[in-house]
């Protein structure tokens, strides 16, 4: 391996932990100025979608529902609707309030008769207080399988190896975060399932770059810091074909999710693929920069460093 | 060449390949599909006690629960999903209803069950009857349609029937009263009979007192609804998409690894067919996490052979024979991916059992493929590639994508 034209992932690593905490410090401003855009599964409330079959326009429907409501047949606060779907024939309504089966029907008919034809609807309803719950349940989730993750590692590597993955993970876990909450984009069940499954992903990939640096370190003898630096910058390097690849199959698998899945699904597809990006990212300039940091100390404490 | 290895690996690819084509469109349309993929809804009720002081425990649930899930049934539900969660929870999924609005409200209104006195007074709630043991028959004598029923508690109606002697007793469902019987005598006994005026009247006070077996009382906390039509269409999309993915990912694996990316190609066709065949096994619900699982879970298990493939280009490249690179390469990856595989394994567990529905869904098919891709995309792929090389049928380098170039003296 020649090293020298090689990129040196250790030395440059205050640059990428500097954009990964720019990055994850506008997403923690954010997140405390704005809050998450929690969808309907987060927050109490009604959430309508509407397949009409035609061409919606903003305009009618609007006409429609401020119809529905100066009529007092609804009387819940809505949100902007939003026109979507393979042809903008789909319509997704929010309110603040749970509807009743009645309203519903009668927003339902209202658009049947205005569009003439099928209405077909998907209605969520939801109790804030079960979705508090499910966060509260992922949060527990989390910790739990990092406490265990992190056992797992120190016994099959070593403390260090341990440290440095969970770190990078939940460095993935909220980059997932930060990113829908600086776009404001919705917050719903499956992205927390997302968030969860990156989690999965993520540690598969600092382990495969871990496992080389363990491979390396039995025949390597580390006297200098350069020793070190150098063991990190080739088993990157050596796994490189490995981690692009990889990277690229799920990406394309998450990609297809989010280009020609449905509409319910394409969130949940663009949290995976900003969650795959980041674990590829985090395996390659975090996880192993950070196991550097912790490891030298072992070494400056055994032998000083020529520096 | 070794023609015996060589038709071992042909026979295997074939007879597979077969099993496949013959076995998947019976599989496919067995596999049951989710209410966000059929149409249909999901509610969560909390549960509380009919009166105050009554424990909620477990057993009280989980009778609700059944009671629930006969209700369904009674109203020509297939297959209704009813399971009790946690403490005091019970979520009801019900795919492919057509008369949505009358199952709702049967479901969503669990009538509390109630026999009185003329004053009024509860003396017995549906609790107090065997579920399901009140049926529709005849007086011997008379030939008059009776209604038999059967309680569990026999001195309670003893003490019931003897206070109301010469009085009647009246059944209620909520606030409404349903029918009336005489109490002729004190009955010391755990059945007894109701004398009806018509077969239809009789039908319906049995079928009254067997659904009433509620013994608690259900608020409705989530609902969830989704249209035929759209989950089709969700269905044929994702689906789509997936398809989409797997041409992309065998295209890719073949063009970059050659020989072994073909062997990588067919395992993967044999990963999503046993997933597909475990799950028809597990008698599970796919819902459209589940499809994305499914998806990923595809780009997932393929790392397992991009793993091993990169590894023993390696070897090949460090100058070793093309037999030992494998046999290097193969041990090598081999515990990377497994370690990499029970750490993702423990996560999968542990996102079980903290989580519920959607989540736990999401977190067994996590669990179920990454078992799977351990079988077929370690185990099978590489008992596969041992046989065409042992077979030596690659000889070259240029067959793994490697180039003659890049490989060094030992």
């Amino acid at each position: 391996m020649n090293s020298k034209k090689q990129f040196d992932f250790v030395k440059n690593r205050k640059r990428f932990f500097t954009l990964s905490l720019l990055i994850l410090a506008t997403g923690l401003v954010f997140l405390l100025v704005s809050g998450m855009n929690f969808g309907v599964d987060f927050k109490a409330g009604t959430n309508i979608d509407l397949v009409v079959g035609k061409t919606l326009d903003k305009a009618k429907v609007d006409e429609i529902m401020s119809q529905l409501s100066s009529s007092g047949q609804v009387t819940s606060r809505y949100a902007d609707p939003t026109i979507g779907g393979t042809n903008n024939d789909r319509v997704s309504i929010r309110f603040d309030e749970v509807l009743n089966d009645d309203a519903i029907n009668k927003i339902q008919s209202a658009f049947a008769a205005a569009y003439g034809g099928e209405v077909s609807k998907e209605v969520n309803t939801v109790d804030p207080q079960l979705a508090k719950e499910l966060l509260i349940k992922a949060g527990y989730a989390v910790g739990i399988a990092s406490v265990l993750i992190c056992l797992y590692v120190s016994i099959r590597f070593e403390w260090r190896f341990a440290l440095a993955a969970i770190i990078a993970i939940l460095h993935d876990a909220f980059m997932v975060i930060a990113v829908f909450a600086i776009f404001r984009l919705e917050v719903n069940l499956p992205f927390l399932a997302a968030v969860l499954t990156t989690i999965g992903y993520s540690i598969n990939d600092k382990i495969v770059i871990f496992d080389r640096i363990r491979e390396n370190l039995r025949f390597a003898k580390l006297k200098t810091d350069e020793d070190l630096v150098a063991l990190v910058n080739d088993s990157i390097w050596q796994t490189m074909a490995r981690n692009i690849n990889t990277v690229l199959v799920v990406l394309v698998a998450a990609g297809s999710l989010y280009i020609f899945g449905s509409e319910s699904i394409k969130l949940f597809a663009l949290a995976k693929l900003i969650g795959l990006t980041s674990g590829a990212y985090s395996s390659i300039f975090i996880a192993c920069a950070l196991w550097y940091m912790f490891k030298r100390n072992s070494l400056s404490s055994k032998k000083k460093a020529a520096a | 060449m070794d023609w015996k290895r060589i038709s071992i690996f042909f026979l295997t690819v074939v007879i597979v390949l077969g099993a496949i084509a013959a076995t998947s469109p019976s599989l496919v349309s067995r596999i049951k599909l989710g209410l966000d993929l059929k149409g249909g809804f999901e509610i969560l009720y909390t549960a509380e006690p009919l009166s105050t002081g009554q424990p909620l425990t477990k057993e009280t649930l989980s009778q609700a629960a059944e009671s629930l899930a006969k209700r369904a049934d009674s109203l020509g539900v297939a297959e209704p999903e009813v399971y009790p969660e946690g403490e005091d929870r019970i979520r009801v999924r019900l795919a492919g209803v057509k008369n949505e609005d009358e199952v709702r409200s049967l479901m969503s209104k669990p009538a509390v069950l109630t026999f009185r006195g003329p004053d009024g007074t509860v003396y017995l709630n549906g609790t107090d009857f065997v579920e399901n043991a009140a049926k529709l028959s005849y007086d011997p004598n008379t030939k008059q349609p009776i209604v038999e029923i059967k309680l569990k508690d026999r001195a309670k109606f003893k003490d019931v029937t003897t206070k109301l002697t010469g009085s009647t007793l009246s059944i209620y469902l909520d606030d409404e009263l349903q029918s009336t019987a005489s109490v002729p005598y004190p009955i010391d006994s755990d059945a007894a009979i109701i004398n009806q005026s018509s077969v239809t009247e009789a039908t319906k006070v049995a079928k009254l007192i067997n659904l009433g077996a509620m013994p608690l009382k259900l608020n409705e906390k989530y609902i969830q609804r989704v249209d035929a039509t759209l989950g089709t269409a969700s269905l044929h999309e994702t689906a789509f998409a997936g398809l989409i993915a797997s041409v992309l990912i065998f295209l890719f694996m073949v063009i970059y690894y050659r020989v072994p990316g073909l062997v990588a190609a067919f395992t993967l066709i044999t990963y999503v067919w046993v997933l597909l065949a475990v799950f028809d096994f597990m008698n599970a619900t796919l819902t459209l996490p589940g499809i994305a699982a499914l998806v990923l879970g595809a780009g997932m298990a393929v790392d397992a052979n991009i793993i091993t493939y990169e590894r023993i280009r390696e070897e090949i490249r460090s100058g070793k024979s093309i037999m030992s690179s494998l046999k290097a390469g193969s041990k090598h990856s081999f515990r990377t991916i497994m370690d990499a595989n029970v750490t993702n394994l423990i996560a999968g567990i542990v996102l079980y059992y903290v989580g519920n529905g959607a989540i736990r869904g999401f977190a067994v098919i996590t669990m179920i493929s990454i078992i799977i891709s351990i079988l077929t995309n370690v185990i099978l792929s590489r008992w596969l590639l041992h046989l065409i090389i042992r077979g030596n049928m690659l000889k070259k380098p240029s067959y793994f994508g490697v180039k003659e170039a890049d490989i060094r003296e030992l």
